[in-house]
């Protein structure tokens, strides 16, 4: 195995990204920074053509939204591969829940296509750019995004349930 | 081949080169042993239902044999697996294109009752947008179990009257339903 | 003679075909919206969501424990593997230390699995190039497989085998008999199925050189597991970060060279061998020792000592009470899945149930690679490549 380890990939990230990286930690051995989503699409090319680190591939693309972090309520988590030096990085980025945007990484990664499709439909993470962001799993006359944490799981149209037997 | 079984002569008249009985009971025996089903296969019950149809277990044994994924040439619709809301219509229409007379199954939870996915996106049981004949529980049910349904549908099948889909109860559960 | 049908002319004009959600030869609800140019395909345009269940929404109500059930149902055909994913990802969040014997016992589950799956979707491809025979064989022997799977947990299909922190029982000897006896059967039941078909003239003729990808657009789209084995790219999460003891056996990842249909295959046919090797390996070098790690506040002890001894129902209690303390955190844990890399994305905020669960599920990803695969194609190729890539329905909408 060569050299690149998690140090090795924090020192080049934060050689060229210095500003925009507003953190960085190691959960479980994973490589985790959070990122101006500004950025993304710039530390992305970088990683991708990186004649070292190379990291060819986007494992996963998800939202995740934390209602009490004023100002940094909804985000994007990618999780990023490289094959050749088998390391992984986790890149995070907040964006403000009246204006959730970021750039679509499509151009780079085609995988992220329905990736930020699911997370539209679930979060409403805008991703300026992206080809053609519909809803991809629900249902296209939905008119909220269900997995942002104030919306109940449960079906609101039930009328078969009587509360009396769940303990409600 | 000596324990091979063949269904029961109904009751009726039998004499030297005739056999009379009735023409309802008649038609229900052809009719309860070759039935052509359409499986709606979804999710995790189809691929149990793919185990019911090979050759452990065979349903052809049941007269079952002829899968027909045509709905206009299906008798019985097999509702097997998750149906979400965005299926729902398509479900319905599958339905309204099968030729009458149709039964219904819903196999496993989920088509039942909505099973373990009490969420916004799962229809709660598909009885909510067509009528349904016979619920098989489980998750997903067990061979045996589907071939019991449809051991259940081959009797109502059998002793079906042949009004029973002009009568103006039969009108009133599909109007129930908001079909015509 | 004149062309009186001045207005319509069919060689210029494009045909829709509508490809689903029912139909059956696309094996699932997806939809497929084709323009035909004659019999050529033109364009697709997919429609999924079709059976979207709101796992990850469900995932953030129930405790960790309740969730294996819901990864039964991702991709049921190798549910098992799933389970043992979950259970490893949080066993990864509480640093747990498992017994070797776990470990193995583990190995041979998710072996036994990956050959049901990949048995499905070979004989399949079979069924859509009109070979029905291969189906009905190998059906006797995933019902072999589910049996075994009974033996071992009273589930055939969607298992819910495993508990956080080892098994819930050992293996019986019955259990142990069974399993060897698959692999002393199965190979010559596995070798008349492959005569059937891995030298068919008509099926080589279906498959070869049919909806080819490269790994340069593979990787573009994101396919793991044996539909990026087939372009010729040997990733493998078993051997790229072995999970569970598997870089104590000794297997090879087989690989394709044009990552067409008959690679994938192949590809699918060659790795049920060699998880009969794995299997055989972890069989007989199975280690003595607990099926379960020494962890009272998060394995879920034996009902029998639920009902029998105090300490068991205490942590019994705190377990399903949602008392145990876990940490909070973030954890990404893969498997090898029947289909590929699936992953599993956890974020702990110290709950009894996770904040956020993400499921990296194979399939979603690599069936958007799909119309690009089947362009310029005909009819009955595509339906054939849907297949061979194997895409389920569960674990795509999830």
């Amino acid at each position: 195995m060569s050299e690149v380890n998690n140090t090795f990939l924090l020192n080049e990230l934060q050689f060229q990204f210095a500003d925009s990286i507003y953190s960085a930690d190691e959960p479980y051995g994973l490589l985790t920074i959070e990122l101006d989503p500004k950025q993304i699409i710039p530390v992305l090319n970088f990683l991708k053509v990186h004649p070292i680190i190379h990291m060819n591939f986007l494992t996963d693309l998800c939202g995740i939204h934390y209602p009490e972090n004023k100002g940094k309520e909804l985000g994007v988590i990618y999780h990023l591969h490289s094959f050749t030096e088998n390391i992984r990085l986790r890149i995070k980025c907040f964006m403000p829940n009246d204006e959730p945007k970021i750039d679509t990484i499509t151009s780079i990664y085609g995988a992220a296509n329905w990736q930020e499709r699911e997370t539209w439909d679930f979060y409403g993470i805008e991703f300026i750019g992206h080809p053609n962001l519909t809803r991809i799993l629900n249902v296209d006359e939905m008119d909220y995004h269900p997995l942002r944490k104030e919306y109940p799981l449960e079906d609101q149209t039930r009328t078969d349930k009587n509360d009396n037997y769940f303990g409600r | 081949m000596s324990n091979l079984q063949i269904v029961t002569t109904p009751p009726g008249l039998e004499g030297q080169g005739f056999f009379a009985t009735n023409f309802e009971k008649a038609v229900g025996l052809a009719r309860a042993n070759s039935i052509w089903p359409l499986p709606f296969a979804t999710s995790c019950c189809g691929i149990e239902f793919m185990a019911t149809m090979a050759s452990n277990y065979d349903l052809g044994r049941f007269g079952a044999e002829r899968i027909s994924f045509s709905p206009r040439q299906a008798d019985l619709l097999m509702v097997m697996g998750t149906i979400a809301k965005k299926m729902g219509p398509v479900l319905r229409q599958v339905y309204l294109q099968m030729a009458e007379p149709r039964w219904v199954i819903a196999v496993g939870a989920c088509a039942s009752s909505g099973g373990i996915f009490d969420t916004y996106s799962v229809l709660q049981g598909v009885d909510k947008v067509i009528p349904v004949d016979v619920y098989v529980p489980g998750c997903p049910p067990r061979p045996e179990q589907i071939i019991d349904g449809i051991t259940k549908i081959q009797e109502l099948v059998k002793n079906e009257p042949l009004r029973r889909r002009n009568s103006p109860e039969y009108k009133a559960l599909l109007a129930s339903y908001g079909i015509e | 003679m004149e062309n009186t049908l001045t207005e319509f002319d069919p060689s210029t004009e494009y045909t829709k075909l509508n490809l689903g959600p029912t139909h059956p030869a696309t094996h699932g609800i997806f939809q497929n919206i084709l323009t035909m140019d004659g019999e050529i395909i033109v364009e697709a345009e997919q429609t999924v969501g079709y059976i979207h269940r709101a796992f990850e929404k469900i995932a953030e109500h129930r405790p960790f424990y309740q969730i294996t059930p819901l990864t039964d149902r991702l991709n049921y055909c190798s549910s098992p593997i799933n389970n043992m994913g979950w259970h490893m990802t949080v066993e990864k969040l509480l640093g747990l230390e498992l017994p070797k014997r776990v470990d193995y016992m583990r190995v041979i589950i998710m072996e036994l699995a990956r050959i049901s799956d990949h048995l499905v979707c070979n004989s399949v491809i079979g069924v859509d190039t009109g070979a029905l025979t291969g189906f009905t064989y190998v059906f006797q022997w995933r019902e072999k497989i589910y049996d075994i799977f009974e033996e071992i947990c009273g589930a055939r299909l969607t298992t819910n085998i495993g508990r956080i922190g080892g098994l819930e029982r050992d293996f019986s000897p019955a259990c142990i008999q069974k399993i060897r006896d698959f692999i002393k059967d199965f190979p010559a039941a596995f070798t008349e199925f492959t005569n059937l078909l891995e030298r068919n003239r008509i099926f080589m003729d279906r498959t070869v050189g049919v909806c080819p990808i490269n790994t340069e657009r593979a990787l573009h789209y994101g396919f793991t597991g044996p539909n990026l084995r087939a372009t010729g790219l040997d990733y493998d999460v078993r051997v790229m970060n072995p999970y569970s003891s598997y870089q104590d056996f000794d297997f090879t990842i087989p690989v394709g060279i044009s990552g067409d249909t008959y690679d994938r295959f192949m590809v699918r046919q060659q790795e049920m061998w060699e998880s009969l090797k794995i299997i055989t390996q972890a069989l007989e070098n199975l280690p003595a020792g607990k099926f379960y790690a020494e962890v009272p506040e998060f394995y879920l002890p034996p009902k029998d000592d639920v009902y029998n001894n105090m300490e068991a129902l205490i942590w019994h209690f705190k377990i399903v009470m949602g008392e145990s303390e876990v940490p909070k955190g973030e954890v990404y844990h893969s498997v090898e899945g029947g289909n590929g890399e699936l992953g599993f994305y956890l974020v702990s905020d110290g709950g009894r149930s996770a904040y956020r669960l993400h499921f990296r599920r194979p399939c979603f990803i690599y069936y958007q690679g799909y119309p690009e695969m089947i362009k310029g194609t005909t009819l009955s190729d595509a339906i054939v490549t849907m297949s061979s890539m194997n895409v389920i329905a569960g674990e795509l909408d999830a």
